[in-house]
């Protein structure tokens, strides 16, 4: 018999859907006349979905026969979603507008590929999962790919579409296999397979290998990290923002869905590829920044020992384990959304300040945004009381208390290596002198969010435990 | 009058708060100077509250203070201070208020940011003394770094950038141990309060390793010899402020670590690896006396001559298994860790004495090379009185805290074993040896140059600033039972921790 599904679990999809097609459609017959339109659409957009997301938390449930999910988890890493995007977009805008990228499609491609997070975040059904991945990731091929005359953008752009491919073919491949051996593709009923013992453990750890390869690919973990430094370092900076915060949150909900919520029983198998994965990604992030000039690349091997962290209290296993991944996952999005806004502000028209040097004698050019990047870097390094510390205390207490002492003494040694190139920036800063001096271009708008977002960095570094406890309850 | 008041968290916070606002104040203002002395003083006078209301019968944690913090993880904001702790803080409160003092005239460029460095300093260092949740002790504890890498990073001399990362990193580097070793006890204890780490049961083996994390932390803190390169390089490339509370607060901060976490925890690792600590402990008194002795740099000197302070330390720490091991009665051991409490004190006062004084003599003549000086006797004879008199007080000249400290550790090293009474005793000749001819070369003889002879003598400021710290050498060393008293009841209990098997 049929059943009318209940629509309201997707209603901030839906809304988000609806408002990325109006937005389409002003694009398409205003052309770039009145791009402050669709900015301000694309932002209300956001906003209407937040709002719908906050309003209707709680209750939750399967729908959409099985495949589609809303329970805290979604919930919450929408609403982060949303708003992290929002950041993005005000703080890309000034940026944009001088490179003559501030276009309709921008945003457009920007609310689209939104929407395909936040399909990513409910997804209950590979192919939900799949189809949610790949709408966010042309979204964001495209993104890179928009300053036509750029070489180094358009070689970003081919490197990321061929490897993302890649990923997705593996990760396909991966579901494949699963369906193979427990005929289903919705987590619960996987879960429920591989519970009874159906199948063997063999030929579903041979699909799950092509299932961490395929998440690894997009989170960027070494050894499928190889697109990231060139993609961060080619894409223009605000598209750079855009690929490293929020689509770190949607893959975040992907491991969760495929390997905590499917596959949990089959943790003994891939928490060793992880133990791998993120013990490597620690390493060669941390040790390969040290040797970067461009602080973009920088940020993006940064990024990749991040990511070692992250899966950190992923491969641990447990419920607390994975809160406190989500913990690491949102105060990473908070610090690279602060340190790329950083180099966003300070870039005016024909001129990046995408090397470290360009940040030289910040502090007497630019006191208050100099304590603001200090925060950010000594949070990114981990040093308390800045929310990057709990971060790492976090996951470092889920791999401790499984007794994996071995990952978590790796996690600190290469943690302390990691402090060298942050404190680099800091140096730079701080104890040289200036070499330009120029006023900030950026609006007020843009210089208040971005000093909110760097406070809010040392106020969850001093009461970190609210948010602690909101991440411990969604996995509750 | 305290009993209301949350007196520690007054300690931590107003001087923190004081920090920022006068970051907001900004270089300008007239009231920036005061505003932080008057900060650093009320911070001072509230801090001998703890001494007043301080109850010396009991070894229990007083000025306790409890509130929730992060709840997932039952984590507290959890303060208390016992012998051990209180008089560091006092210790805190005084360095602070003469290190915003010495800093007067002296710091011409960004001083609001200096004196709000050492003020947010300042809380921090008395929340580490005071912190009875592990995690709220780390967190300041790594906090600290903060502020002094940036105040030798801005502040410092020409090699300021190599001397503060390499501080930051080797001390970062040090901790991370650490905290894998707390989050490790957390696991078996199933509680993150460091009260009750004392308490868990734990074999050699897991001991072994705690032992060794704290060893690495807090070594890199104290320094031990070898880990303790760190420490000349920053020391002299720090402006004046910045080594006094490096050499007065933080090496203590080492000190303390093992008496608060190493030795209560691990008593039974600390018992198998004594003879590795006794023995790096004896290398810095004697290897790194000898070292200082080769120094041409003021600062190099003392820094130098701090190392094989701080060696007392440890050595007193940990030859009280010795002293079980060979005496039926207790007292000797009481002896080891009050003197080694004391020398902490002390080494505290004077090494900012000396350092307070080379600064000085850097303000005028901006070279800290001995040979560039020379007859400073003569054209400064009030300051080189006192500098004289705290060059004897680090050589342990008897009636000087100097005395107390080294003479208690050596007394209680003839009772584990004569040839560590004999090495650490050497120190006597070795430390005054590099003291006093660095006093001849600098202060005596004919005035070496007409930059000495130009040289004016210390100014109203200075004075006061040296004669309440020579004041206070002299207090501790003719008269010590004050600080005895306070300690005498947390030694004790200590001791009955460490004597006590946890196997």
């Amino acid at each position: 018999m049929f059943q009318v599904p209940n629509m309201l679990f997707a209603l901030p999809e839906m809304l988000m859907l609806g408002m990325a097609c109006v937005i389409l459609l002003v694009v398409a017959f205003t052309g770039s006349r009145r791009t402050a339109w669709v900015y301000g659409l694309s932002q209300l957009t956001l906003l209407a979905t937040a709002v719908v997301v906050v309003w209707f938390i709680g209750e939750g449930g399967l729908t959409f026969a099985d495949t589609y999910i809303k329970d805290n988890l979604s919930d919450l890493l929408k609403l982060f979603i949303c708003v992290v995007n929002m950041l993005v977009l005000l703080y890309s805008q000034a940026y944009l507008k001088a490179r003559q990228l501030l276009q309709g499609e921008f945003f457009v491609l920007a609310v689209f590929s939104t929407l395909g997070m936040l399909i990513m975040v409910s997804a209950y059904h590979m192919l939900t999962l799949y189809l949610g991945l790949e709408l966010m990731s042309l979204c964001l091929y495209a993104m890179v790919a928009m300053q036509r005359d750029s070489g180094v953008a358009t070689e970003a752009a081919m490197k990321y579409f061929i490897l993302g491919s890649i990923a997705s073919g593996m990760l396909l491949y991966g579901m494949s296999i699963i369906y193979g051996v427990t005929g289903s593709l919705s987590m619960n009923e996987i879960a429920l397979a591989v519970a009874a013992g159906n199948g063997d453990e063999t030929i579903l750890s041979f699909g799950i290998v092509f299932l961490v390869i395929g998440v690894g690919f997009k989170f960027g973990a070494v050894p499928f990290h190889m697109w990231l430094p060139d993609v961060y370092h080619g894409a223009p900076t605000a598209m750079t923002l855009f690929i490293a915060a929020a689509p770190k949150i949607a893959a975040f909900a992907m491991i969760i869905r495929l390997l905590a919520e499917g596959l949990i029983d089959l943790q003994h198998h891939w928490q060793d590829m992880l133990v791998m994965l993120a013990v490597l990604s620690m390493i060669v992030g941390n040790v390969v920044a040290i040797a970067q000039s461009n602080l973009k690349r920088m940020l993006a091997y940064s990024t990749i020992s991040h990511v070692g962290f992250l899966l950190m209290g992923v491969l641990s296993g447990t419920q607390e384990g994975f809160s406190a991944a989500l913990f690491y996952t949102l105060i990473y999005a908070l610090m690279t959304l602060g340190a790329f806004g950083m180099i966003l502000l300070l870039s005016r028209q024909g001129f990046e300040a995408e090397y470290i040097d360009d940040f030289k004698g910040l502090s007497e050019r630019q006191p208050w945004f100099a304590l603001m990047m200090l925060i950010l870097m000594f949070s990114m390094a981990g040093i308390p009381p800045l929310a990057g510390f709990y971060a790492k205390l976090t996951v470092i207490k889920a791999v401790i208390d499984v007794d994996l002492l071995l990952v978590a003494l790796v996690a600190v040694v290469t943690s302390v290596i990691g402090a060298f190139y942050y404190l680099r920036v800091i140096k730079v800063m701080y104890f040289d002198k200036p070499l330009v001096d120029h006023k900030l271009e950026a609006g007020s708008t843009m210089q208040i969010m971005l000093s909110a977002n760097a406070l809010m960095v040392l106020g969850l570094g001093i009461v970190p435990g609210i948010l602690m406890k909101i991440c411990t309850i969604v996995f509750a | 009058m305290f009993a209301e008041l949350p007196l520690l968290s007054v300690l931590i916070w107003l001087p923190i708060l004081g920090g920022v606002v006068a970051i907001m104040l900004g270089d300008q203002r007239d009231l920036l100077k005061p505003f932080a002395l008057g900060i650093a003083a009320v911070t001072m006078l509230l801090s001998f509250g703890l001494y007043t209301g301080f109850d010396s019968n009991t070894h229990q944690m007083q000025f306790v203070e409890k509130l929730p913090w992060i709840e997932t993880f039952n984590i507290f904001y959890h303060l208390g201070v016992d012998g051990f702790s209180m008089p560091l803080i006092i210790l805190t409160t005084i360095s602070t208020l003469l290190v915003v003092v010495a800093a007067w005239e002296v710091i011409q460029h960004r001083p609001s940011q200096y004196l709000a460095a050492f003020l947010i300093m300042e809380g921090l260092m008395i929340a580490v003394f005071s912190a009875l949740d592990a995690v709220l002790f780390y967190v300041f504890f790594e906090a600290m770094l903060i502020p002094l890498f940036l105040v030798i990073g801005i502040w410092g001399g020409p090699n300021r950038v190599y001397a503060t990362l390499k501080f930051f990193l080797y001390t970062f580097f040090g901790s991370v141990f650490l905290l894998v070793a707390l989050l490790y006890l957390r696991h078996v204890s199933d509680s993150f309060a460091i009260l009750d780490f004392h308490t868990v049961a734990l074999s050699l083996d897991e001991q072994i390793w705690l032992l060794l994390a704290f060893l690495i932390a807090f070594a890199v803190k104290v320094p031990m010899w070898p880990v303790h390169t760190w420490l000349p390089d920053a020391h002299v490339e720090a402006p004046t402020g910045g080594s006094v509370i490096l050499a007065a607060i933080t090496l203590k901060i080492g000190g303390y670590g093992f008496l608060r976490f190493a030795l209560p925890i691990a008593p039974d690792a600390s018992l198998a690896l004594d003879w590795f600590i006794i023995t790096l402990s004896l290398i810095a008194v004697v290897y790194i006396g000898f070292v200082a002795l080769a120094q041409t740099d003021l600062k190099k000197l003392i820094a130098y001559s701090s190392i094989a302070h701080m060696g007392f330390v440890t050595l007193g720490l940990f030859i009280v298994f010795d002293i079980f091991a060979n005496a039926s009665t207790g007292s000797g051991a009481v002896l080891a860790i009050e003197g080694a409490m004391v020398q902490m004190i002390s080494h505290g006062f004077i090494s900012a004495a000396m350092f307070l004084a080379v600064g000085v003599l850097y303000d005028r003549m901006h070279t800290r090379e001995i040979s560039a000086y020379g007859g400073v006797v003569n054209t400064m004879p009030k300051f080189a009185a006192f500098a004289v008199f705290f060059a004897m007080a680090n050589a342990g000249l008897p009636g000087t805290s100097g005395f107390v400290g080294e003479f208690m550790v050596i007394l209680a090293a003839f009772q584990a074993n004569f040839w560590f009474a004999f090495l650490a005793a050497t120190t006597l000749i070795l430390g005054a040896a590099y003291t006093l001819w660095m006093v001849k070369r600098v202060f005596f003889g004919e005035v070496a140059n007409n930059d000495v002879q130009a040289l004016s003598d210390i100014n109203r400021r200075e004075f006061w600033m040296l004669a309440s710290l020579a004041v206070i050498v002299l207090l501790i060393g003719v008269w010590p039972d004050p600080l005895l008293d306070v300690m005498h009841a947390s030694v004790e209990h200590l001791l009955t921790q460490v004597s006590q098997s946890k196997l």
